[in-house]
């Protein structure tokens, strides 16, 4: 016998993922998930957009990694509350470990929530968190030909970071190139040169995700400042 | 490698429902997945012949439809299939489209023996 099902395969976390967007919704939090391969600089690229926005707007970090939490207490160190999620072995955050996080932090007290993903540009694609935007970090060591390697990753993202373009004269990154297969894959997606531990194109993408919190915030009719 | 935990989603889902129907077996699950998600076909069935003995979809068949990518574009209403790259409108050559299809990650159907019919599901 035939029974149709007609669902969702991830469901469970589709469900998540929607309750935890309306609980953000609800008090006018941005939330980042951040994307990127391991040592790509998230963590960095977070403490540097930390240091930029945290006059203006209050901050908070998940940390999603495999083991360990020497990343969340790094962000600690910088006055942010942070928490850590260890999946164990898991190639992904899904979004009721998110939950669980968010739990643990005054979601009333928080403008922009970042999530750090685990490093990996495959499996985090497929997964609803709940946020606002997925955010890809490219570092330039690991070539201009990642996105046709990693499509799916970069026609997602709604902003995609360049970072250590410190290092584009040791490197033979062809930043044209780069750009060219980034619109064919996401044609309206911007691209922001960074170097995050040298400080250089953080104000760029800061205020891109400066404008991304104002307008979560007037949607929940918040004041801006 | 998530293909295990999408794998356990469609055994979760699948047991669920040939449970409440009292199946005593599932023979085949049908299984729609877009072709703009990062799902692999041959973990999908490593991870389904790894994580299904001992269920009641141990034996079973599963059948994963292929969905292409598949877009409207915004200009001109114009709907055209596409795969990962220069999703670009065929008519008005515009980058501005809306993706239709092609992210599905969907348990269409499962087919399952009952108790008074086990003996005819298994000699069809």
């Amino acid at each position: 016998m035939k029974v149709d099902l007609s669902k969702p395969i991830l469901d469970r976390n589709e469900r998540f993922a929607a309750e935890n967007r309306a609980l953000f919704d609800e008090h006018g939090v941005f939330v980042l998930d951040l994307l990127a391969s391991p040592g790509a600089g998230k963590t960095s690229t977070i403490l540097a957009t930390i240091a930029v926005l945290r006059d203006r707007y209050r901050i908070a970090v998940i940390e999603g990694d495999i083991a360990s939490d020497v990343d969340a207490q790094k962000i600690k160190e910088h006055g942010v509350p942070a928490v850590q999620i260890n999946t164990g072995g898991a190639c992904h955050l899904e979004s009721d470990m998110i939950r669980r996080a968010v739990d643990t932090l005054e979601i009333a007290e928080i403008d922009l929530l970042i999530i750090e993903n685990v490093g990996n540009l495959v499996c985090p694609t497929d997964f609803d968190l709940g946020e606002h935007a997925k955010v890809m970090i490219l570092s330039v060591p690991e070539g201009h030909d990642k996105p046709y390697k990693y499509p799916n990753i970069f026609a997602r993202a709604e902003a995609v970071i360049l970072n250590k373009y410190d290092t584009m004269p040791v490197f033979d990154f062809d930043e044209d190139e780069f750009r060219e297969v980034v619109r064919r894959l996401n044609a309206t997606v911007p691209v922001f040169p960074m170097a995050a531990t040298k400080d250089q194109g953080v104000a760029e993408w800061a205020e891109w995700l400066a404008a991304r919190i104002e307008s979560q915030r007037a949607r929940a009719d918040i004041p801006t400042d | 490698m998530h293909e295990m935990g999408i794998v356990s989603g469609i055994l979760t889902a699948s047991v669920e429902t040939a449970a409440r129907e009292n199946a005593t077996r599932i023979n085949e699950i049908r299984i729609r997945v877009g072709e703009l998600t990062e799902i692999v076909d041959d973990a999908l069935h490593f991870a389904f012949e790894a994580l299904s003995p001992g269920t009641l979809a141990e034996g079973a068949t599963l059948v994963v439809e292929r969905v292409p990518g598949r877009s409207r574009c915004v200009e001109c209403g114009t709907t055209f299939n596409h795969g990962r790259f220069d999703v670009e409108c065929p008519s008005c050559k515009n980058y501005f489209c809306e993706l239709v299809e092609g992210r599905e990650l969907e348990i269409e159907s499962i087919d399952i023996d009952l108790p008074d019919e086990t003996e005819a599901g298994e000699t069809s």
